[in-house]
């Protein structure tokens, strides 16, 4: 943003003489003209597959019918907001999310910089080398199978969970059929799934660290541990911040796809999200009004954490999205 | 790295265990389905396996490959998976490349554009009814066209080529070369390691999806092997030798536990196996990859 408004400075008086300033800009169409051709379809992609559906929340405010336009026809201003917002299903599914969530962030959120602060003290470069590269595999894993790999283990049908648990004389518990259960389980998977590849970008910032940092430190008699948290931390500081900002944001996008794949009708109380709710209402029940709705107002929510975690940021660290 | 003494000493042993942990609780629920996989049906009901199989035997994998659901599946996800690597690759790259280049008028307009598209978007149901009004249903373009580009690497992607001295460009221009002629003779030969990552990614993407599928393509001959392995994991496909449910009106999670977990983790070795023998070859190339794009990037 910076380097366009001093661009703009130093293009200032061309400017003023209008003629010519379009003469130019037509000058620099024409010679890129090439990468211009390459930007078509990129562009195309976007409006079509981005800025169209983003139109498409007009549908909130509109009766949809079979054969009509596609993103609905007669206005029905917020009808379908005061009709959700009075279905207790819905804040049932807000609270999960939120729940869900949160949980999500507070207990996934320290753990692949713990993972990477520990990462950073191995020695030999050959154990640490490889336990990065398990550490990412999950991510390249289906959701499918992550789910297929939790039922399997879960199983009650002397799954390993419930052959230890006979084993040591405890009562089976049906893991996928209680919903108490339903968020710790997310929260495993996910853990297992993303710990190492979250833990990228802090690898990155700790391989740039200065050594001298560390051996100023050690003389000033800074073991291992205030070596990490006055050395490590602080470099690893602005990807904290903009890591935490993007998740805050995102906190009404949980991973609807698992919490579909896990889901069944004995745990939905625990289990129901704004997502699975729009699905379940909208391209299973064929309600695309009410359930645009409910997506607008998912959105819009989404927007404003992002806004909102972004403007903390700036006001109280030195890093931000923008 | 400087200190030593005892506590050090401690430390590292136990940061070496806690990492050993880590490494064993990443691989080990892959290692265990491979092991089920492998085993005597009553062996795993019985609760017996745990780090070797028991009773080896290939029943299960026989039965899978011979249910033609599985070959359909798995035929579709390759085809998606080829076509999307090919259209997603270009398209990105076409992006990338031109937005990479500083000049351009429009640059930052389109990437402000491009940037708010990964914080707002339309949502389920409009581009559901989207896909279906632009007839896209049951056809290859529901699974490729809705993510042909995505943001994030096109990016990573943006970002190297910024890094690229720009030096390349000016000697191929005086030589005559147009920016098409320069894109794929002086630059993609450079861009092996960035290619080769997001071509992974996108692949990845595109061998695992499973809910575009599920809701854009009514035909169950076009569905993808991951939704395969999910009915196989609900319970629900049971056409296989026991004879066949009713898919439609099942009460998925009741019959939950009627096909053996022996079929059930075969099907998922089947469906990760290619991931798995393709990973070794291609991890180095992306974590140069992204580790670039994030140290000179950020997110984004």
């Amino acid at each position: 943003m910076i380097q366009t408004t001093e661009q703009d400075r130093r293009r200032g008086p061309a400017l003023t003489r209008q003629g010519s300033g379009i003469r130019a800009l037509g000058a620099a169409v024409s010679r890129d003209r090439l990468l211009y051709l390459l930007l078509v379809l990129p562009v195309a992609f976007f409006v079509i597959f981005h800025y169209v559906p983003m139109y498409g929340l007009s549908l909130a405010f509109r009766q949809w019918v079979p054969g009509g336009p596609m993103f609905g026809g007669r206005w029905r201003g917020l009808h379908y907001f005061e009709s959700f917002l009075t279905d207790p299903t819905f804040w049932r599914a807000f609270r999960n999310t939120i729940l869900l969530s949160a949980l999500n962030l507070v207990v996934g959120f320290p753990i692949p910089i713990v993972f990477a602060l520990l990462l950073e003290e191995v020695r030999s470069l050959r154990f640490k080398r490889a336990v990065q590269t398990v550490s990412y595999l999950p991510r390249f894993v289906s959701l499918v199978v992550v789910i297929g790999l939790t039922k399997e283990f879960l199983s009650p049908n002397n799954g390993p969970v419930a052959a230890l648990f006979t084993y040591l004389g405890w009562e089976p518990v049906h893991f996928l059929a209680e919903p108490g259960w339903f968020r710790p389980i997310y929260i495993g998977t996910e853990i297992w799934q993303w710990t190492g590849w979250q833990a990228i970008i802090y690898i990155a910032a700790l391989a740039n660290v200065n050594v001298e940092l560390y051996e100023s430190a050690a003389l000033d008699g800074a073991g291992r541990f205030k070596q990490a948290l006055h050395v490590s931390l602080p470099q690893m500081m602005p990807a904290i911040v903009i890591i935490l900002v993007l998740r805050i944001g995102h906190i009404l996008a949980v991973g609807f796809e698992k919490v579909l794949l896990l889901d069944n009708p004995l745990v939905r109380e625990s289990s129901e999200i704004i997502q699975t709710y729009v699905f379940r209402m909208g391209i299973l029940g064929g309600h695309f009004s009410f359930s645009t709705a409910v997506g607008f107002f998912d959105a819009v929510v989404g927007l404003l954490m992002v806004i909102t975690a972004n403007w903390f940021a700036r006001r109280f660290s030195e890093t931000s999205l923008w | 790295m400087i200190h030593g003494g005892g506590s050090a000493r401690t430390f590292r042993a136990f940061n070496t265990v806690l990492l050993l942990g880590v490494l064993v609780a990443t691989l080990y629920p892959l290692w265990h389905v491979l092991m089920v996989s492998f085993s005597d049906p009553l062996a795993v009901m019985g609760g017996q396996v745990s780090l070797l199989p028991v009773g080896f035997e290939l029943a299960s994998y026989e039965s899978i490959v011979s249910e033609p659901r599985f070959w359909t599946g798995y035929a579709s996800t390759l085809r998606y998976t080829v076509s999307g690597v090919l259209v997603s690759v270009m398209m990105t790259t076409a992006c990338a490349y031109a937005l990479s280049k500083r000049r351009l008028k429009g640059r930052t307009i389109l990437m402000v554009l491009i940037i708010v598209t990964m914080f707002f978007n339309g949502g389920l149901i409009p581009r559901y009814l989207l896909v279906r009004g632009l007839g896209l249903f049951d056809t290859l373009w529901a699974i490729v066209l809705p993510i042909a580009i995505v943001p994030f690497n096109m990016i990573l992607m943006r970002v190297f080529f910024e890094q690229l001295p720009e030096s390349l460009e000016d000697s191929a221009k005086i030589d005559g070369a147009n920016d098409i002629q320069i894109l794929m003779r002086v630059y993609a030969p450079l861009s092996k390691p960035i290619v080769a990552t997001i071509a992974l990614f996108y692949a990845v993407d595109y061998w695992n999806l499973w809910f575009p599928a599920l809701i854009y393509l009514n035909d169950p001959n076009l569905h993808p092997v991951t939704l395969f392995l999910r009915n196989i994991v609900e319970g629900a496909e049971l056409k296989l030798k026991s004879g066949r449910v009713d898919l439609d009106s099942l009460d998925v999670y009741r019959y939950q536990d009627v096909i053996p977990r022996t079929l059930k983790s075969a099907t998922i070795i089947l469906v990760v196996v290619p991931i798995l023998l393709v990973y070794p070859f291609v991890q180095r190339y992306f974590v140069k990859g992204i580790m670039l794009g994030s140290l000179k990037g950020g997110a984004l």
